[in-house]
């Protein structure tokens, strides 16, 4: 075994190095608060020659993405990163990406969307996305973020899909962790050559991206555009199985805390899944029989899985660091609930929508949640299927 | 009577002590005061950046929304209601760059608002990576190896637009700021004005010595309605800095051209006493 080689380092630096690791063709970016401190950082390894990586400085991130896209689908290995509206501009764009089978991966730093302003974190950039055909990875610590970046590489090639990897703004990305990265020989041999299927500068076999489809083809083209998804999953796996022989570090769909035998569960996503995991161990420790769910993959959302790891609990809670304004809870809550429909004797499912605006999320409120899901536990009686918590009101 | 404590709020600018926006707050104040315009006919829009926190420092209307946006909204509002004096005051980064194709097109249609950019070379608000007007070579924490692109020329190019006034004022110079400002906002159409702002802790080749050694007020002999020389005037930018009213092309506004907006303004023709039954027939 080799000796362990810890750094301490912010979330952002730990993605810019991931991104130096992986050492792409082309990145275009531009800055945004909570992400810059990762497009400059990276520009350092660019100018000191640490990688062979054009980068673009551009006005806006709609011309990120699309430099990214051109930059992709002329054959490079193509990244950036942005957060909260720098995704909403490029919203457009990435349907794109998507749609033209584009292998883009984007780290996407979890910021509030405007109005008001807020840079602080929630998840409504990245679940205002949530159906624009990326994959998306969520990563509880800089550990996890960086791994999954790396990751994201292996999976966006395999299966042709752009992928997005999230990470909590300031609580992940500026507060500084010790992390145990891969050597720089490591991580190029796992990301291996990019060898894309077909490239625009390939002038023996010209190709076209983007052609007008009408009533008779674009049903057809989004169709098989749909059946890509399912190869995300075992993809996904096999990306990291290998992934575990080289660093010890075990990544699957989503990881499970004390669940197996739980009653009460909990279900979050990225930083939250830590604090959610002191509050289990001290629940347990009062003999409770509680756990907690943190999907990695939401899209695709690996339904038959979560399904199963889900489907013998009595009750469930969903905490959800976005809304759906006028709709019928958070985004996590609705799948999980829709998922659960078919399983007899179907756990009872409440949502929590927290956090938003970079609210700070306490240990107690999430005890909170664990006693509201105890009594419905209890009683059978849910006084409100959505709640929000950490509020005024 | 108005004075430039009217438009004091009990907010405190979050900018670095000697800071050009300062200056910039205060003319706007004391401009409005002179004009003896009274708040609550003003409204200020404003993207993101340090520049764009301006209005929150003003006690009158105000609307913030996203980078780059601004002169948008500004237009939206201004023809829903033309009596409102309405500012859009942003950044070089929002205003030049992200916001670049809305300053163009807004131009050309001539709606009577006034964009007023602190134009300090940098972007301020995200820590001090090159913006659109940023020198040639000006190295930054992004763009180590110095910018690659010429600087962006809001001046020139507001001018090839056919701009209906373009000036350029510099925050060192608050008694010219002042009357620039007078100037854009009495002017009947699209108002462009570039104001000079050295920021003291990012960029540190534009100081204010830097322009201070280099602008020159405009004199009277300068003929403004004359588009040949404002280009000539538009296109220095060295060691001498032309500030003052550059261009001026007294061209209808949109406004005027709209017939609905002859009599009053949108807000005001109300909507009922309208016989529409003829077109609901067409739906029925
Ligand atoms: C869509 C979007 N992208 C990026 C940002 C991040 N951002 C905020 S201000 C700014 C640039 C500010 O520069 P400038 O407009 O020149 O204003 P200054 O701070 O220099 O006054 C950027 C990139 C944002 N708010 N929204
Ligand atoms: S960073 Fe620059 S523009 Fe922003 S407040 Fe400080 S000096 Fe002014
Ligand atoms: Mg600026």
């Amino acid at each position: 075994m080799k000796t362990k080689n810890l750094i301490a380092l912010e979330g952002n630096q730990a993605i810019a190095l991931a991104m130096k690791q992986i050492n792409p063709d082309v990145v275009a970016a531009y800055p945004i608060t909570p992400q810059t401190e990762i497009v400059q950082v990276f520009s350092e390894y660019v100018a000191n020659g640490e990688v062979h990586t054009e980068f673009v400085t551009v006005e806006s991130e709609h011309s990120a993405l699309s430099a990214c896209i051109g930059a992709s689908a002329a054959g490079a290995r193509t990244m950036t990163a942005t957060s909260s509206q720098g995704l909403a501009l490029m919203w457009e764009m990435l349907y794109i990406a998507s749609g033209a089978r584009l292998p883009i991966v984007m780290t996407v730093v979890n910021r509030a969307l405007s109005s008001p302003i807020n840079i602080h974190c929630d998840h409504s950039d990245a679940m205002g996305a949530r159906d624009s055909g990326w994959v998306q990875l969520w990563s509880e610590t800089a550990q996890e973020a960086y791994d999954n970046l790396i990751q994201a590489i292996r999976i966006a090639e395999s299966v042709n899909l752009p992928v997005m990897v999230n990470m909590d703004g300031f609580i992940t990305s500026h507060a500084e962790e010790v992390i145990e990265p891969l050597d720089d020989e490591e991580v190029k041999h796992f990301v291996g050559e990019y060898r894309p299927l077909r490239s625009l500068l390939d002038i023996e076999h010209p190709f076209t991206v983007g052609p007008l489809a009408l009533q008779d083809s674009y049903f057809e083209f989004k169709r098989s555009q749909a059946e890509a998804y399912k190869r995300v999953i075992p993809v996904l796996k096999r990306v990291a199985d290998e992934f575990s022989k080289i660093t010890g570090r075990k990544y699957d769909l989503f990881e499970t805390y004390n669940l197996d035998d739980a009653e009460i569960g909990l279900v979050v996503l990225n930083s939250t899944a830590g604090t959610a995991k002191e509050v289990i161990d001290v629940l347990r420790g009062e003999g409770k029989k509680v756990g907690l769910l943190k999907p990695r993959l939401f899209r695709p959302l690996p339904v038959e899985e979560l399904r199963e790891a889900l489907s013998k609990l009595k009750v469930i809670g969903v905490m959800d660091r976005a809304d759906t304004f006028g709709g019928f809870g958070g985004p996590l809550f609705t799948d999980i609930r829709s998922i659960l429909y078919d399983v007899p004797n179907r756990p009872i499912v409440t949502d929590y929508i927290y956090g938003l605006g970079g609210r700070d999320v306490t240990t107690e409120q999430i005890f909170k949640v664990f006693e509201n899901l105890e009594n419905i536990y209890n009683t059978g009686k849910v006084e409100s299927l959505v709640s929000y918590v950490g509020v005024r009101e | 009577m108005v004075d430039i404590k009217t438009y004091d709020n009990d907010q405190i600018p979050a900018w670095c002590p000697g800071c050009g926006n300062f200056s910039i707050l205060k003319s706007l104040k004391q401009a409005l005061a002179e004009l003896d315009i009274p708040p609550d006919r003003v409204l200020m829009v404003s993207g993101i950046g340090q520049a764009a926190k301006a209005p929150h420092y003003f006690r009158c209307n105000l609307f913030n929304g996203l980078h780059g946006r601004d002169i948008s909204v500004a237009v939206g509002a201004k023809i829903a209601n033309h009596n409102l004096i309405v500012i859009a005051e942003s950044g070089d980064g929002n205003t030049y760059g992200e916001g670049g194709n809305h300053f163009i097109h807004n131009i050309r249609r001539n709606v009577n608002i006034k964009v007023f950019v602190h134009n300090n070379q940098i972007y301020g608000l995200t820590k001090g990576q090159a913006s659109p007007t940023s020198d040639l070579g000006m190295k930054t924490k992004v763009q180590i190896d110095g910018v690659l692109s010429p600087p962006f020329n809001p001046i020139a190019v507001a001018i090839a637009l056919n701009a209906s006034f373009v000036a350029r004022s510099f925050s060192g110079e608050p008694e010219h700021l002042v009357a620039m400002m007078k100037s854009a906002i009495t002017h009947k159409g699209f108002a462009l004005l570039d104001i000079l702002q050295p920021c003291v802790t990012f960029n540190r080749i534009n100081t204010f010595k830097w322009y201070k050694d280099r602008v020159y007020k405009l004199d009277d002999s300068y003929d403004p309605t004359d588009r040949i020389s404002a280009f000539e005037k538009a296109l220095e930018w060295g060691d001498r800095i032309p500030i003052g009213v550059i261009y001026v092309n007294n061209r209808p506004t949109y406004e005027e051209q709209l017939s609905q907006l002859k009599d009053s303004p949108l807000f005001k023709i109300p909507i009922t006493g309208i016989d529409y039954s003829d077109i609901l027939k067409e739906f029925r």
